[in-house]
């Protein structure tokens, strides 16, 4: 008989770190050293984590494959469980099923450009795939960045943002929303669609990985359109109410579509085919 | 029941009303029908077998929000609109309220007052079977009476069609879906199944219209509209009736008892 | 895992008497199985573990009930844990109390529908504590010789006399006793227990012992117009009435949408469950952040229907209905499942 696919790994909080107000990053160590050597995800994949005593919440591995023995999220304390997760400490144990759902598929794009455009606690799916592509960084050509978010203090992984201004081989371009700056900030001022066209990337041998709100990818999609990226070359990936995570619960169809199976990576020519379920 | 067709036919032609909330025809016994045209107005029915309390459907946002709406009130219906009235859940002058009079004809209220008037020159349908329900668990001795809800509780697989039924349960999120903190487990289990009909039956109490729609929606025929009448039924003797200004727990009088306060 | 449907051996139909599947019932049950059967209590009848088989009512049309609560109870243990100071410890789930059990007196669209269970519980990632209880369960069915209005079976591939699901099918013949189809090995090691009772049937002929019903639309029809109507009005005209419980999800055999909780004992320890849930719930598929991909009863209705009769035979080559018409019955206001699946034919 197979293994429970209830049961999580339990896992050792290694580091927290605060992003931004109410955002932390876990990075995590799986406590049985079989599971630590064997465990194997991809970019785009997510898992279900454990508060045990409040129960389990869905976010994406936000750290690249790319980068053995841990695993990383960001979440932002919003629910029951959040807040949960949220209150625990280094040291602590957490659990964490997983990997599920497909993946951004890194292989199909190597040789071409790529083009993060994300907003707000968005980046975490796509840092993943922009560490996984830095670290192997010859297999791609130019590396575009898009960030933007509500306000300054919104921005998650600062330092590592300063990391990608800093290098040469990464193109990057973080805004905040009008307001949102501080006296001090250097980047742009404007939403992400606004800031996208006047940042003008080249649409030719280029797929384009969008991550954001609804309202967002709303506006970035004609955007792209006008830039000239055709729709199975921008790529992204959906949110939906889980609590399986593998496909039996009956919370994330989109249509036939099943997001912790099928997704939650979809092409914007899968998405266009979908109905509006999500 | 030509008269009510022709009647919801003209309203709806002269947009007086927008929809009209009703009975037609069901498998079996009359059932709900939302009818927004004159087709479907042609489906109505309404006599002394349409007894589901449709007040429930004033109250769903998505359906009768901001539309002007007429309803074929049963007696509870008519009680429930009164009481959604005082809980500010309905506007005057959205809802006409159509009833029966004692011959089978038809009557349309306009107005909360007319609908109030209606209710009390009317005397409630008897309760006869639930007064009998009642008198029998209160006979059994603690010990049995216990067993007796726990057992039949025990059934409940909580899908809420009781809270789904009633008209007075409007609440968007409801305390069992609360989760910070937790008031009531979600899941079906014998204990959790009693908190839950205990909650729901007392955020009822001086507001239930005694319906028994809770009762009649119990797909297992679970009786908790027995807990609902009985709680009905000590409210009065405590506390009286509804006045004008409301339901019992939303208002107080000077010389309410007050000695189960410690 | 064993397969359940292991295709009809050579074994030719028997039969057995009313006192004589008595008997044989009573002898399962000693042997330490645990028997599921339709008991009559305050005038329903539903499925209930029973100490006597002098209980076991089979005067329904249909029990309020489905069975599959033998395969996926409204409540049941993954796993537990045990919090200490930051640290956790947990227990895995543990089969070894699943009994074995035999479901007597289900009706052909129940025992159908444990393969629409087996569907969803085995999509990719197989569910032990479904596999597990599947494992232990033979399922004895009865034939319908009653229909009623809500029944329709035949609409969606079914028969009151099919055997599909169940590992042992009897027909009541009359009065008497009935006609004894072994349909699985393990059926045939549920009657090897006391072959004795059990006599050669011959020149019965099964059909005339049948409820007739007589099919009221094509499914293949209705799911073509349905997976076509994502943006019809349709759902919305249909559903106006609906009230948003979950009656109809509860009491269909082949409903299998649940939550997973934590049953937190207060102490540090604690089970994860998982418990039944229902699409048609509002807050089924709610985001934290407020937003509901289906906030309105009309979508919830149409996922209902699309789910089992288009997405499950797309994904799973099963259909989510077998035309019980439980939900139809269990429904406080009437949302008659046939009746609205005609209307799709009609589109």
């Amino acid at each position: 008989m197979a293994d429970n696919i209830y049961l999580p790994y339990l896992v050792t909080i290694e580091k927290i770190t605060q992003e931004a107000p109410g955002v932390k990053t876990f990075r995590l160590k799986f406590k049985d050293e079989e599971v630590a050597r064997s465990f194997e995800f991809k970019a785009g994949q997510f898992g279900e984590y454990s508060a045990f005593g409040e129960g389990e919440c869905t976010f994406c591995i936000a750290s690249p494959p790319t980068r053995k023995g841990y695993i990383e999220c960001t979440f932002r304390e919003a629910g029951k469980v959040t807040t949960a997760l949220a209150g625990l400490e280094e040291g602590q144990t957490m659990g964490f099923r997983g990997p599920y759902g497909n993946t951004f598929p890194m292989d199909e794009w190597k040789g071409k450009s790529l083009l993060f455009i994300a907003g707000g606690i968005a980046l975490p799916p796509m840092r993943c795939v922009i560490w996984n592509a830095l670290d192997t960084r010859s297999s791609y050509r130019d590396i575009n960045i898009l960030y933007g978010a509500k306000s300054v203090a919104d921005l998650v992984y600062k330092h590592e943002l300063k990391e990608w201004e800093e290098r040469p081989d990464v193109n990057l371009l973080t805004t905040v929303d009008p307001g949102g700056e501080t006296p001090e900030w250097k980047g742009q001022v404007g939403f992400v669609p606004a800031v996208l066209e006047k940042m003008n990337p080249a649409a030719e041998n280029t797929i384009a990985i969008v991550c954001g709100p609804p309202v967002m990818i709303k506006f970035t999609f004609p955007a792209l359109d006008k830039l000239g990226f055709k729709p199975e070359n921008i790529y992204t990936t959906l949110e939906n109410r889980m609590k399986c995570g593998v496909g039996k619960c009956g919370r994330c169809n989109v249509g036939s579509k099943y997001v912790c199976k099928d997704g939650p990576v979809f092409s914007r020519t899968q998405l266009e085919a979908l109905p509006a379920e999500y | 029941m030509n008269e009510l067709r022709s009647k919801v036919k003209e309203l709806l032609g002269s947009k007086e009303i927008d929809l009209f909330v009703g009975y037609e025809q069901g498998t079996r016994l009359p059932r709900p029908l939302i009818a927004a045209s004159a087709e479907e107005a042609d489906r109505l029915i309404f006599d002394e077998s349409c007894t589901g309390n449709l007040a429930v459907y004033l109250t769903r946002r998505e359906l009768t929000g901001g539309k002007k709406t007429g309803i074929a009130a049963s007696y509870y219906a008519m009680r429930s609109i009164s009481r959604l009235l005082d809980e500010n859940q309905l506007r005057e002058g959205m809802v006409k309220v159509f009833g029966l009079t004692p011959d089978g004809g038809l009557t349309l209220l306009e107005s909360i007052a007319d609908v109030k008037q209606r209710l009390q020159e009317t005397s409630a349908p008897s309760s006869q079977v639930e007064d009998e329900w009642v008198k029998e668990i209160e006979d059994m001795p603690p010990a049995e009476r216990w067993k007796f809800w726990t057992s039949e509780l025990s059934k409940c697989f909580k899908c809420y069609a009781c809270r789904a039924a009633c008209p007075m349960c409007y609440c968007t999120k409801c305390i069992v879906e609360v989760n910070r903190p937790q008031w009531i487990q979600p899941w079906a289990a014998t204990m959790s199944n009693v908190e839950w009909q205990i909650n729901r039956v007392m955020h009822m109490a001086g507001r239930c219209a005694d319906c028994g729609a809770c009762g009649a929606a119990c797909p297992l025929g679970l009786p908790v509209h027995i807990i609902a009448h009985k709680m009905v039924e000590m409210v009065r003797q405590n506390f009286g009736e509804p006045t004008e200004k409301g339901n019992v727990l939303s208002t107080f009088k000077p010389n309410d008892e007050e000695n189960f306060i410690w | 895992m064993e397969q359940k449907n292991i295709p009809p051996k050579n074994i030719s139909p028997k039969y057995i008497s009313k006192a004589s599947l008595k008997a044989w019932l009573a002898k399962v049950k000693d042997d330490g199985r645990h028997i599921y059967a339709p008991v009559t209590e305050n005038g329903k009848t539903n499925f209930k573990r029973v100490k006597s088989v002098d209980e076991i009512s089979m005067a329904h049309i249909q029990t309020a009930q489905s069975a599959k609560g033998a395969v996926f109870p409204r409540t049941e243990k993954l796993f537990s844990y045990a919090r200490q100071q930051g640290d956790v410890a947990l227990q895995d789930y543990n089969p070894g109390d699943i009994p074995d059990t035999v479901v007597f007196g289900l009706h052909p669209c129940d025992a159908a529908a444990f393969k629409a269970l087996s569907g969803i519980f085995n999509w990719g990632a197989q569910d032990k504590p479904f596999s597990e209880r599947m494992q232990r369960v033979t399922l004895v069915g009865v034939s319908c010789s009653r229909s009623d209005v809500f029944c329709f079976c035949t609409s969606v591939g079914g028969h009151p006399g099919s055997a599909e699901g169940s590992d042992i099918l009897l027909t009541a013949i009359g009065d008497d006793g009935y006609l004894v189809e072994i349909i699985t090995d393990r059926g045939q090691a549920l009657v090897e227990k006391s072959a004795d009772l059990f006599e050669a049937a011959a020149g019965i002929s099964k059909e005339e012992h049948l409820a007739s019903a007589p099919a009221r639309f094509s499914v293949e029809e209705v799911q073509r117009k349905m997976a076509g109507s994502f943006e019809s009005d349709i759902w919305k005209k249909q559903s106006a009435r609906c009230i948003g419980c979950g009656a109809c999800a509860f009491v269909c055999p082949a409903c299998a949408c649940f939550d997973i909780q934590e049953n937190a004992k207060g102490n540090g320890t604690g089970d994860r469950i998982r418990c039944w849930d229902s699409c048609g719930f509002s807050l089924f598929t709610l985001h934290t952040s407020g937003h509901n991909p289906r906030s309105v009863q009309s979508q919830r209705w149409r996922q209902r229907l699309l789910h089992k009769l288009c997405y499950m035979p797309d994904r799973l080559s099963v259909r989510g209905c077998t035309g019980c018409g439980r939900c139809s019955r269990a429904c406080p206001v009437d949302m008659n499942l046939a009746e609205h699946l005609k209307e799709f034919e009609r589109l």
